[in-house]
């Protein structure tokens, strides 16, 4: 399936949680990130249930510098 | 000198800093230690997936720095909202500076959208600082909406022009229950005195430090300027008077 990440459109296997999306897109930097999936936050204790679904958009944030 | 008090926080500074404009994470990190600060704002991003060699976070992991995430991109309430949400997801902290200012010329803050947004984020328990131009009014709706603290401009962010919104800040100082930190345009450690002299609670400054010649010392040059300037409010400042008044007495003998 193809989900849009980030702006870019990446492919994934079906059902795929958003816990197995991050192991794959950023590894093990894990720490200080927030996901959205079709403008909807999903907490960290979900992402190992959370199955992704085909045209799923999906933010991955952390911080940056700013005033 | 007393602790700045802000929903519940007590903090060790009054000289709060932005995160952005510096040359690198490792200037930013000593200017940031340098400074004393012990609120540091950021913002937040989407992820590079191709190449995340973003490290900001690591480079403030000390226990005496609180980290404040901004709105900073969303353009009106409901993106403010949504982004505050992912903040409090990434930062784990219900602590938020809430920023909407859609032009890009200007940086004006849109103050319908963010009374909007602070209705909102107050019912979903977030502890928000907004940041406003310095209208009085507003800064009563958004204490009336629940705000922690209100954060009036004293310039365009970035400007570095000053208080020119000063005669408004000495209304709001006057009339907010709430701490009032002088946000933007804060160009030199004279204006971070200043603000502290006449009553605000605490400043946050970023441009005037990340771009200065030397950001190391001139986030210790604001540090003097914010204990300087609360020690003489706290002093009690002597009164403007119209006429002279000798400082010396008149001395008889050449009378």
């Amino acid at each position: 399936m193809e989900i849009k990440l980030n702006n870019q459109f990446k492919s994934f296997p079906e059902h795929c949680s958003i816990q197995q999306m991050l192991d794959n897109v950023v590894g093990d930097k894990q720490k200080g990130i927030a996901v959205a999936v079709n403008q909807h936050v999903i907490p960290k204790d979900q992402w190992p249930f959370f199955s992704l679904n085909n045209n799923d958009e999906v933010l991955i944030i952390k911080a940056t510098q700013g005033g | 000198m007393s602790n700045l008090i802000i929903a519940g926080r007590q903090f060790n500074s009054r000289l709060f800093l932005g995160t952005g404009k510096f040359g690198s994470s490792e200037q930013m990190e000593k200017a940031v230690l340098a400074s004393g600060s012990d609120m540091v704002t950021v913002a937040l991003k989407r992820i590079d997936i191709e190449a995340d060699t973003d490290t900001l976070l690591s480079h403030l992991r000390y226990k005496h720095i609180n980290l404040l995430p901004n709105t900073s991109g969303a353009r009106s309430a409901k993106e403010a909202v949504f982004v505050a949400q992912l903040a409090r997801e990434a930062m784990e902290t219900n602590w938020l500076k809430l920023e909407i200012h859609p032009d890009p010329k200007y940086l004006m803050p849109d103050p319908i959208e963010t009374l909007k947004a602070c209705e909102e984020l107050a019912k979903l328990g977030f502890i928000v600082l907004p940041y406003i131009h310095a209208d009085p009014v507003l800064c009563k709706r958004l204490e009336d909406a629940g705000t922690a603290a209100v954060m009036p401009l004293g310039s365009p962010i970035g400007s570095n022009k000053g208080l020119k919104s000063i005669d408004f800040i000495e209304i709001i100082i006057e009339q907010s229950k709430v701490p009032v930190v002088i946000d933007a345009g804060i160009g030199t450690p004279s204006d971070a005195a200043k603000a502290l002299e006449i009553g605000a609670d605490a400043v946050l400054v970023n441009t005037a430090i990340a771009v200065a010649g030397d950001p190391v010392n001139m986030a210790k040059a604001f540090k003097m300027a914010v204990e300087a300037g609360r020690m003489a409010y706290e002093s009690k400042l002597s009164k403007i008077n119209k006429t002279a008044e000798a400082s010396s007495p008149l001395t008889s003998f050449l009378d």
